[in-house]
């Protein structure tokens, strides 16, 4: 029967509709998912850790290792977490519980989620499945290669300044990253707290809206969580009629845009048109100009905070050959993190500094407030506005390695709507160089299901094949 | 040498006494099994994210209204961040800007009449856990082979209270810290026992020419766990500093512990660099906003503040009878005693001596009653008397019945009684007559031995004293 299962193709809700319809059950899906991962990850290495026992009656999912999983290994992609298995689980891993989702394993990513290609793990990158040569994105990266290349149906990631949108685009998926305070951070492992989120990366919007209906809502031992003011809706939607939808000038133009992205999107944006919304430029100038600076402030500021628990005296990593307590301090994280984590604790060490905290973090501050405001003013004009998600394609391993500018870059777009707490969601609009291109559609908070409606009118009307080429031949 | 004056601020630390811990829901605890109230939070595992305690958010609230504060209208919590191992998280959450209480003060009596002492702060936070050092000398971590570290009390709610630097005295600081236990004990919101550490308190001081206005460098002062030796920590210091200005010497920014037992300060290992604790708003938390109706409600709960009882007390009786009423929760049952018309003095003498000693309730006593009794002590028999101190807190309570109980006041048949005792103790006549008339308590007490007690001292020592003299 496993042999009859599609995984490249299936969608999480026909598998969902296989296994009511007795079609399948669970653990045979888990069996053919475990089959497709023993296939293919060898050489994309989307798994850090695979769960053999399937534990649930619901279709399988991948978990990025950033959330908290009881008694699973969990590391964030980093070595100082080597062997620390939890002793309790996330609100979003106990949701899926729950739902009677069994977890298919941990999917790799950039150390503590901080990098956009997943090569910043600290066992290994991750290879695209579209182009074995090239990234997947990241941090999510791990996630998004496994749903594409058929080793899970869906996927939870994380987005702290890009981590699910950017992933998703380079791998021709759906990916959500929620409205700020909507999905709980508990058991999350936490790099910038204030921008921090949990959501899916799936193969479809409707997918996507299943997966977040399961995840969303207020948790108690999440502070900043509050309740969806409207349930999660399955959408529906054919056209785009009475949609206004609203194209900002800076992010449909940014420097570092290929040509190849940009034809793209505007082929979407003109299909957007087609299907009957409203479509008219806008500006966004603050946001584009200062929201990466912004962010490369505020979100190290508090990573370096965050990361200081990594201490090796209760877990995690603790060096061997320490003197005195300070001395074990260092050499433990010297020896367990990697280099984009010391970079960034450096960085916001510094931005907290007394004499130093007013220029930078408190200054960041205030423009986060200016950016929120300038999207708040757009959203009282347009219902959603929407740009490329990624200024490129994939690109390849090693790439931008060893120019951190430049890959912080790869994040530009996906950053300023995150800065403002708002969702973004980031649907497939084509191909360039062979490779997916991503439409990045943002609303105001709280506006998942416009998105979701928005984006499955457009998923229909581009008809993208979310299946790599290569793989293909192996789809059956 | 010229005079000096101290300028002394206090740093305090309250723990309050809530349920459960600050940001977790583990259970507070005080010597119990180490490391048995844990969770994934107040251990910082990865991904454990704080909750405030609504509680001791309350608390802090009510205490800033009692001694005057403004109340935050949006509080924040913030992360202290250094590293230590009684701190899982990297980092302590605490309040910097906006915390919950700003300003208020404490009026404090001293013999130079009330002195009102401005604070700065009080605000909440949450404490460290304990370090057992094993191996070193005294449980210091120099030297030790291990640090063994327990959780228990980690998280657990800490109000600190910041003084301005007002108080110009070691027992002007004792004075304003007995006041400040005696108000968060009443408020019902903490044990504050020094010597269970729920009290805490670190001195800044330095101290300048009388009349200048300068602040000169201070010194911080730790560890002292005692009103006592807080007093004598803070007198050492103040006369270690105005040494060194006497020597011609400059007082270096320094820290010290105080050893009771030998009465010296030692410094701690300087700092070669001041610790830069890059405070920042917590982002785990929401701000807080308490509403009108809570600071109404928190408002209504509030006692009588101990300070204005201890100032009305004091002018009559003196600080440290004063004190001793308030802080043993027999300052209201003073107040009725006397308002029945009773002598002060003599009702301050049985409610700290005889009532405390009989283990009497005082909201169970019937205050006009008692006063009564007090009224008639002179007249009554002391076997009498202490029946009835030991009946007081019964609701059939009546002075009547032990007063009646009459006691020997009949010369006729005292007199003789006492000839004999004075013919008995020739010398004592003696010594009394040659001038040392204390020795008269010896003869009215040899009197009301003979007659178990029933005699009227009174009128025993008006005899007694008749005949000595003629």
């Amino acid at each position: 029967m496993a042999s009859a299962i599609d995984t490249l193709r299936l969608t999480a809700e026909a598998a969902m509709g296989m296994i009511e319809r007795g079609e399948t059950s669970a653990e045979e899906l888990h069996r053919a998912y475990l089959d497709a991962i023993a296939e293919r990850d060898s050489e994309i290495h989307a798994y850090l850790k695979v769960v053999e026992e399937c534990q649930g009656s619901g279709v399988p999912i991948a978990i990025k290792d950033v959330i908290t999983t009881e008694g699973i290994e969990t590391t964030a992609g980093s070595k100082i977490l080597a062997g620390y298995v939890p002793v309790f689980d996330s609100t979003v891993a106990a949701k899926l519980k729950q739902a009677g989702l069994p977890a298919l394993g941990k999917t790799n990513m950039d150390e503590f989620a901080m990098g956009s290609s997943t090569e910043n793990s600290g066992y290994g990158p991750t290879r695209n499945p579209w182009d074995l040569e090239r990234v997947p994105g990241g941090s999510s990266g791990g996630s998004a290669a496994a749903v594409a290349g058929g080793m899970a149906p869906w996927a939870l990631g994380s987005d702290t300044g890009g981590s699910i949108k950017q992933p998703a685009s380079l791998c021709g998926l759906v990916g959500l990253r929620p409205t700020y305070g909507t999905v709980s951070r508990y058991g999350i492992i936490a790099f910038a707290s204030s921008l921090d989120q949990v959501g899916p990366i799936t193969k479809t919007v409707r997918d996507c809206a299943l997966l977040y209906r399961v995840i969303a809502g207020r948790d108690p031992l999440d502070s900043t969580t509050v309740e969806l003011p409207t349930p999660v809706e399955l959408p529906e939607a054919r056209d785009l009629k009475g949609m206004r939808i609203g194209l900002p000038r800076e992010m449909n133009e940014a420097e570092g845009i290929t040509p190849g992205v940009k034809a793209e999107a505007e082929k979407a944006i003109e299909l957007c048109r087609e299907l009957g919304a409203e479509v008219e430029e806008c500006s966004l100038p603050l946001s584009i100009e200062y929201g990466l600076a912004c962010y490369y402030l505020i979100a190290p500021a508090e990573a370096s905070s965050n990361l200081a628990r990594f201490d090796g005296v209760r877990y995690g990593h603790r060096s061997k050959d320490a003197t005195s307590l300070i001395d074990m301090y260092e050499r433990s994280r010297d020896e367990g993190f990697g280099d984009e984590p010391k970079r960034r604790i450096m960085i916001g060490t510094y931005a907290l500094s007394a004499g130093y905290y007013d220029a930078f973090y408190g200054q960041a501050q205030k423009v986060r407030t200016v950016i929120a405001r300038e999207h708040a003013a757009l959203f009282e004009r347009f219902d959603l506005i929407v740009s490329p998600t990624s200024p490129t394609v994939a690109f390849k391993l090693g790439e931008k390695t060893h120019d951190p500018l430049a890959m912080y870059a790869s994040d530009i777009l996906t950053i300023p709507p995150n800065m403002a707490g708002l969702p973004g969601l980031s649907i497939p609009c084509g191909l360039s160089e062979g490779l997916p291109v991503g439409l990045q559609l943002t609303g105001p908070q709280f506006s998942e299901n416009v998105l979701f409606r928005a984006a499955h009118a457009l998923e229909r009307a581009l008809e993208f094949d979310f299946v790599p080429p290569r793989l293909k031949g192996e789809s059956r | 040498m010229s005079s000096w004056e101290p300028v002394i601020g206090l740093e305090i630390h309250v723990q309050l006494k809530t349920r459960t811990k600050m940001f977790c829901r583990c259970e507070t605890s005080f010597g119990l099994e180490p490391n048995t109230r844990t969770c994934p939070v107040c251990l910082s595992h990865p991904g454990a994210l704080p909750v405030a305690n609504a509680q001791a958010i309350e608390w802090t609230i009510k205490f800033g209204l009692a001694v005057g504060c403004k109340v935050a209208a949006r509080a924040l919590f913030a992360r202290k961040n250094y590293f230590y191992q009684d701190l899982p998280k990297g980092y302590q959450i605490s309040q910097f800007e906006a915390p919950l209480c700003v300003g208020g003060h404490l009026v404090v009596p001293g013999p130079e009449g009330e002195r009102e002492i401005r604070l700065n702060r009080a605000h909440l936070e949450e404490d460290a856990a304990k370090t057992i050092h094993v191996g070193g000398v005294e449980g210091r971590i120099v030297g030790a082979e291990h640090s063994l570290v327990d959780f228990n009390r980690g998280g657990t709610p800490l109000m600190e209270i910041v003084t301005e630097p007002d108080i110009h005295s070691a027992e002007e600081a004792k004075r304003f810290l007995q006041l400040l236990r005696q108000t968060v004990v009443e408020l019902g919101i903490s044990d504050a026992e020094m010597e269970k550490g729920t009290l805490r308190c670190d001195a800044n001081i330095s101290v300048r020419p009388a009349g200048a206005s300068e602040l000169r460098t201070r010194c911080e002062l730790k560890n002292m766990n005692s009103f006592n030796f807080i007093g004598r920590g803070i007198e050492a210091e103040i006369e270690r500093q105005k040494k060194v200005y006497a020597s011609g010497g400059e007082v270096k920014q320094e820290t010290y512990d105080f050893d009771a037992a030998s009465g010296t300060l030692t410094a701690h290992r300087s700092k070669e660099e001041a610790q830069d604790y890059r405070y920042f708003p917590e982002p785990d938390l929401v701000p807080y906003e308490p509403g009108p109706e809570l600071i109404e409600r928190l408002k209504a709960e509030i006692p009588e503040s101990p300070g204005v009882r201890l100032a009305r007390l004091e002018s009559v009786l003196g600080y440290e009878t004063a004190l001793k009423l308030v802080m043993g929760g027999l300052d209201g049952l003073y107040e009725k005693l006397v308002g029945e018309g009773a002598e002060a003095k003599a009702v301050a003498n049985v409610l700290m001596n005889e009532l405390t000693a009989a283990g009497i309730e005082p909201a169970a006593v019937n205050p006009s009653e008692l006063a009564k009794v007090i009224k008639e002590r002179s007249n009554m028999q002391r076997a009498a008397f202490t029946d009835a101190i030991a009946a007081s807190g019964t609701d059939s309570f009546a002075a009547i019945d032990f007063i009646s109980r009459g006691a020997i006041s009949d010369t006729s048949e005292l007199e003789p009684l006492i000839e004999r005792i004075l013919a008995a103790n020739p010398g004592q006549v003696e010594q009394y007559r040659g001038g040392k008339e204390g020795l008269l308590g010896f003869f009215v007490g040899q009197v009301m031995k003979e007659t178990g007690g029933k005699a009227n001292a009174k009128v025993v020592s008006e005899l007694v004293r008749a005949k000595l003299c003629s």
